[in-house]
């Protein structure tokens, strides 16, 4: 476990857990890091209140990654324009493309990302599309130059758990870049389940903001994540992937 | 301008004549939304359902449903974290001139009354916009009475000039505007727009609106689509709730605000909720009058409709409302509100168009925010044009 590590754009992370930040009170900021043990934390461009108050800047840690997202962008045009508005304000190379279209479910505008993404990785961004699980999407995603491929779980908000769990086990089986679960997650029991069949990372926010105790969710999460990794790397008894395994040859009783 | 006589759907000269398709449907609805005919059982099968359709909304607005305010609120509550986690946007709103040339019978800025009229210079728009930023804020909303000659279309965009040296969001609450007009605004800085439809009972508003453009009901109703059209990114809807029967007029805006997301699936949807204050000795004497629970039931069905879109709260409440609403259906709040003309750099230099209720500044609103464990959000938007 010690040497396994989740590679993005080059760099290495011990922890496979993003957090969200965009939906619980800024002090409680460093006591859910801690608690959740994460090394990356995305952060909405248009949420930094930079030389003003309640700055979300201001409260990440030096130490963490930041993941600056493109929400509030409706085009690749835009999305394209805050990414490099994130580089100028000093949140670094990496980028979490937001492209959302539709007020009403905040679906990703699949076909807008890949733009993005073509521009924004030859411009040096180190690209994490957030993205509707699609094969071919995902394929272009790879040829346009992400880093990464972030497919929803569900609606971004609501809970609802591993609902495309099917179309995500597909990039997992096809695509060669981390795949890591974006949207939807609403338990840590659905954490695990994604990281068992083998996502890369989990990324979460509304799940862990709208806990009673964020700081005991954070926590939760975190453990959830590892076990589901562990579980992956141990490899699943063969039963639950819809398969038996006899305990001797089935076809023993060949003679010659 | 129109007289009392002329007919409130003929368009002036100049007025950009869009599309009727939502204002048809809106209409239809409205008239045929009987109220009176929902159950205790609607209710509560509708506050059962993941996401609610016009037909849902209508029972959330019935009287029967007055009865479910606690039921409502959880759901609201749960909608608005899942949306918004515990953020609240605040801003603040900056009236730069008061001339108007409606006449609307209820409204303290109608040109037959003789107030102190007044439109901030230039000057005076950048003292007072310095002074707002000043104290933290990152958002203005600029209002201005409906008057084109005293408050031009190029006055506006010099004040929304000066404001986005300043500011990252800005709001105008102005006359209605041609798209062409709304595109100007924005390409200036303005990415929200607010109108308020009043009534949606034609009758009722040919009544309220004797003289002005204003006057014309399908140019209002069509500001927000042509303001989207003009590329803002969102558009707040309301009634005067009280002017008329409240629940139609609930019921329309909602209509209005939904039609419109659906054909502008991009753009932000928000309402404001500004009510007519029943007179105190005629309390609960006529039904039609909006108390703190009826604008409740309102704000509800709003957030319960359209889980995400923005509701603001605005110091025509009272504190206690106020303070109960955020958080629980509203996610937007303004502060050290001055409804005069100016008045946030210094003495006001118009009269006001309402009272306020809640004159907290903004330091008083954010610790009530956080007091309640909520978050106070200065910037949510850029501007990326």
């Amino acid at each position: 476990m010690k040497d396994d590590k989740l590679v993005i754009g080059g760099k290495q992370f011990n922890s496979r857990f993003i957090l969200g930040s965009g939906k619980f009170s800024l002090k409680f900021m460093q006591s859910v890091i801690d608690n959740a043990e994460v090394e990356m934390v995305t952060v909405a461009l248009r949420r930094a209140n930079i030389g003003g108050q309640n700055n979300i800047l201001d409260y990440i840690p030096k130490n963490i990654t930041l993941l600056p997202n493109t929400s509030g962008a409706r085009t690749a045009e835009e999305a394209v324009r805050i990414a490099r508005l994130a580089r100028e304000v000093g949140c670094g190379d990496f980028v979490k493309l937001e492209i959302i279209g539709d007020s009403k479910y905040l679906l990703p505008n699949n076909a807008e990302t890949i733009k993005a993404t073509e521009i924004l990785s030859k411009e040096g961004f180190i690209v994490m599309p957030y993205m509707y699980p699609d094969l071919y999407v995902a394929r272009d995603l790879v040829s346009a130059g992400a880093s990464a491929v972030m497919p929803l779980a569900a609606p971004i908000g609501t809970n609802k758990g591993l609902r495309t769990k099917d179309f995500i086990k597909i990039l997992v089986d096809e695509i060669d870049l981390p795949i890591i679960v974006d949207a939807g997650i609403g338990r840590p029991s659905e954490a695990c389940a994604a990281m068992e069949m083998g996502v890369s990372a989990v990324m979460a926010n509304t799940a862990i903001a709208t806990a009673g105790n964020v700081d005991i969710m954070a926590k939760a999460f975190k453990n959830a994540i590892i076990a589901g990794r562990e579980a992956y790397l141990a490899g699943t008894g063969r039963v639950l992937e819809g398969k038996a395994e006899a305990s001797s040859p089935l076809v023993g009783f060949l003679e010659d | 301008m129109k007289n009392a006589n002329s007919d409130i759907m003929q368009y002036l000269d100049g007025m950009e004549i869009t599309s009727h398709e939502i204002l048809d449907k809106v209409e239809n609805l409205y008239n045929n939304f009987d109220y009176n005919i929902y159950t205790s059982e609607n209710v509560k099968k509708v506050l059962n359902k993941e996401i609610l359709d016009l037909n849902d909304y209508a029972v959330l607005l019935s009287p029967v449903a007055g009865a479910f305010l606690e039921e409502m609120a959880v759901r609201a509550k749960t909608e608005t974290f899942k949306h918004f986690g515990n953020t609240i946007s605040l801003y603040t709103p900056l009236y730069i001139a008061n001339y108007c040339e409606n006449h609307c019978v209820y409204c303290g800025f109608n040109c037959m009354n003789k107030i102190h009229r007044a439109a901030l210079t230039e000057k005076e728009i950048e003292q007072e916009l310095q002074s707002i930023a000043k104290q933290g804020f990152k958002e203005i909303l600029l209002l201005t009475g409906e008057s084109r000659k005293k408050s031009s279309v190029e006055y506006i965009g010099k004040a929304v000039t000066i404001a986005k040296k300043y500011f990252s969001t800005i709001g105008i609450e102005i006359y209605p505007l041609n798209s062409d007009e709304y595109a100007y605004l924005n390409k200036l800085g303005a990415d929200y727009v607010s109108v308020y439809q009043e009534t949606y009972n034609k009758d009722k508003y040919a009544e309220q609106h004797l003289l002005g453009s204003k006057r014309v009901f399908p140019y209002r109703f069509n500001a927000q689509e042509r303001a989207l059209m003009g590329g803002m990114r969102g558009v707040c809807f309301g009634a005067l709730l009280g002017l008329d029967d409240w629940r139609k007029d609930a019921y329309a805006v909602g209509c209005h605000a939904f039609y419109v997301q659906k054909k502008y699936p991009y753009a932000e949807i928000s309402f404001s909720c500004p009510r007519m204050r029943p007179y105190i000795n005629n309390s609960e004497n006529n039904p039609r009058d909006v108390h703190e629970r009826q604008l409740l039931q309102v704000i509800l069905a709003y957030r319960l409709l359209m889980p995400y879109a923005t509701i603001n709260i605005s110091t025509r409440e009272q504190k206690s409302f106020r303070d109960g609403v955020v958080g629980l259906a509203c996610n937007k709040i303004s502060a050290g509100s001055k409804v005069g003309v100016g008045g946030h750099d210094g003495e006001e230099k118009g009269d006001e168009q309402f009272d306020i209720s809640d004159s907290r500044n903004l330091e008083e609103v954010k610790e009530m925010l956080e007091k309640k464990g909520l978050q106070p959000i200065f910037t949510d938007s850029q501007y990326l044009i």
